[in-house]
């Protein structure tokens, strides 16, 4: 336990009838940080995140924050306040009222209380809204409102559970930012909890990946991309390829794959003790593939691939692949000079072995 | 041509409920109020007057009786809210699908049975010779029989009997419609128990409440056979007053005079209690 750390859970274990939904969560974040934990529908977020606030009790493991322990602290005395994933404002109070409820908690004075009001709204850009209704602002201004009714108090630590949920798509690109501004600004130390990895990325400082009540892999979003500790996180953090096959030579830390059809692909090995005849998964990324055969010395692995279809997308326009029964997208370069590629024509794609990431087979 | 229609087939549609409120609400109330401004100077003569209306106000039998139920209809509509909403809330909030469909159940079951019933139970109960009475002979509690009937006590608690059902309903499907996650956010921002219940809790259902409590009120007010059979000597009921003035003394006048009054006190008390409260008829109703 770091001695700076905001946040700190030791081996955290939360069961239910049938299942346990938190794993043995371990994690450590510190002061100041936005901290992200990702993960599909029903992989134990939720559940991971009511434990922080207090609203339910692990079966066995310990929350500390700021170093003190917290698993019998009632959510009221915790130092951390939560933003629901449908808000959970009052409706029954103004905006203003909203705010003023947990400072009124706190026995802040009246002359205080408006003035910290009025300073909040303002920070998240919603000045004079105090005498409105939550049912009178739309659906991102509610969204900031149930930050700063949060943000207002202070405290150690913010939780998120999936606030941008929903919105609409348009809204959530812009509250994105917003939010990770926002962070900055107060200097809170948020734990954010999304299944939309582009979510996760863009506004962490740390993203943990979680699945099925376990933590898969924590570090930052650039290195979540680029090096995946596990297939699951490959899979499921931005676009990749996937292509099965048979592990025919080991050489160094570079694995070469016979696919079914009999080409050989080569790449990185992260799996540990990877050996010949064995099953394997190469992970590759559309944008790693080349179109155009690169006529320098460097040693490429090269695959024949027939074109299904382009997917015209802007600046993401992609082309579907077909290589021995599996499918492949790769990135269209940005000059346009691809565009026509006709159904059925075959095509050389290469890439350099060190940015493929190659697991030990037998994944879903 | 099509609007005329549909007007036409909407008077039809309204036609029925409209009759009901013309014929058994209106008519007979304006007839009340007209009768009770009406004087009998001999057996065949009528004049105008406020006789009666002076009559209230000077036999002081008559306003007391009046006062008192007015303030313990009020205490019997506030208790039978502070029992109801623990029992509401375990209903909404705690119980699960089927024991939730159970315990709505459980409370309906006495209404199978009359108010008559329903007092008896309680007198059966209560009385001298009663259940409880002998129980607690039996443990050596008390040397002689006790009565327990014939009291204002007696009387609330019947009252109150009667009241639950009309009480917990609104609060139920009120206290149904409260998101979980704001009581939770209400304790997340550093609420204990009683200031999630004052802040969060009762706002959200307050339309339940005043709603529940008008109905209570009202019944209370209007109730005849509970005060009768249970209450004693002078536990003296308003409803009692007028069944006596219309049937016993034949004096309608009187009697009609004493019916607008309590009419007046319910419609009263009502719109202080929406006052008080800032809830509108429309809201708490719809
Ligand atoms: N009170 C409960 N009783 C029994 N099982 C539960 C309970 N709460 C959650 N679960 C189970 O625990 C698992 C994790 O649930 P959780 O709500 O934490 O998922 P999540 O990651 O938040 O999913 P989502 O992204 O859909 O919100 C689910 O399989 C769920 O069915
Ligand atoms: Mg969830």
């Amino acid at each position: 336990m770091g001695k700076d750390s905001d946040l700190c859970c030791d081996q955290l274990i939360r069961r239910f009838d049938h299942m346990t939904a938190v794993d043995q969560v371990s994690l450590d974040v510190p002061a100041g940080t936005f901290f992200s934990i990702l993960g599909p529908s029903g992989c134990g977020k939720t559940t991971l995140l009511r434990l922080l606030a207090g609203f339910d009790r692990p079966d066995s493991g310990d929350i500390f924050i700021r170093g003190q322990r917290m698993n019998d602290v009632a959510p009221n005395r915790r130092p951390v306040n939560m933003v629901f994933q449908h808000l959970a404002l009052f409706p029954t109070m103004t905006v203003g009222e909203n705010i003023a409820y947990g400072l009124r908690r706190q026995k802040v004075p009246a002359a205080e209380r408006r003035k910290r009001i009025a300073e909040v709204l303002e920070q998240v850009g919603l000045p004079g809204m105090s005498d409105r209704n939550p049912q009178q602002l739309s659906g991102g201004q509610r969204q900031r409102v149930a930050l700063a009714r949060c943000l207002v108090l202070r405290p150690t630590l913010l939780l998120l559970d999936e606030p941008l949920g929903a919105l609409d798509l348009k809204l959530r690109e812009q509250m994105k930012v917003e939010l990770k501004h926002l962070q900055k600004s107060f200097g809170t130390t948020f734990v954010y909890i999304t299944h939309d990895q582009s979510e996760a990325m863009v506004m962490s400082d740390q993203v943990a990946v979680m699945r099925n009540g376990r933590f898969d892999q924590v570090a930052p979003p650039e290195e979540l991309y680029r090096h995946p500790a596990t297939p699951f996180v490959a899979g499921f953090v931005g676009d990749n390829n996937r292509l099965s096959g048979e592990v025919t030579r080991v050489s160094g830390d570079t694995v070469e794959l016979t696919l079914a059809g009999g080409a050989q692909v080569s790449g990185l090995a992260v799996s540990p003790g990877l050996t010949p005849g064995q099953q394997a998964d190469l992970f590759i990324r559309p944008e790693a593939l080349q179109l155009q055969p690169t006529v320098t010395g460097e040693r490429l692995s090269r695959l024949t691939a027939g074109v299904v279809t382009t997917l015209f997308d802007g600046a993401n326009s992609r082309v579907e692949l077909e290589v021995a029964g599996q499918t492949l997208f790769a990135r269209l370069p940005q000059d346009g000079s691809w565009t026509s590629l006709a159904g059925g024509h075959p095509i050389q794609l290469s890439w350099a072995p060190a940015l493929a990431r190659v697991f030990a087979g037998a994944t879903p | 041509m099509r609007a005329s229609a549909n007007r036409l087939a909407l008077w039809l549609l309204m036609a029925p409920f409209l009759l009901w409120i013309l014929l058994l609400v209106l008519l007979p109330h304006l007839d009340m109020l007209r009768v009770s401004f009406q004087v009998r100077e001999s057996w065949d003569s009528l004049a105008w007057g406020l006789t009666q209306y002076q009559n209230f106000f000077e036999e002081s039998y008559y306003w007391r009786t009046f006062v008192r139920t007015g303030v313990m209809s009020l205490f019997t509509t506030a208790l039978t809210l502070l029992i109801a909403f623990p029992i509401a809330w375990y209903i909404a909030r705690l119980a699960s699908g089927r024991a939730k469909g159970l315990l709505f159940l459980a409370c309906l079951v006495p209404f199978w049975a009359s108010e008559l019933v329903r007092t008896y139970g309680w007198m059966i109960l209560l009385r001298e010779s009663g259940l409880f009475s002998t129980t607690l002979q039996a443990l050596g509690l008390v040397d002689g029989p006790v009565e327990m009937l014939y009291n204002d006590v007696a009387v609330i608690i019947g009252l109150v009997y009667n009241g639950l059902l009309f009480m917990l309903v609104p609060l139920v499907t009120t206290l149904d419609g409260l998101d979980e996650n704001l009581v939770e956010a209400g304790y997340d921002l550093g609420g204990g128990h009683w200031t999630v219940l004052r802040e969060v809790v009762i706002p959200w259902a307050m339309p339940g409440i005043v709603s529940g409590c008008i109905v209570v009120f009202m019944l209370t007010l209007g109730s005849y056979l509970t005060p009768i059979l249970m209450g004693g000597k002078d536990s003296a009921w308003f409803t009692e007053q007028i069944f006596t003035q219309f049937i016993t003394r034949f004096n309608w006048e009187q009697g009609a005079a004493l019916g607008v009054l309590l009419l007046l006190l319910s419609s009263l008390i009502v719109w202080a209690g929406l006052r008080v409260t800032g809830q509108s008829l429309r809201k708490v109703m719809g």
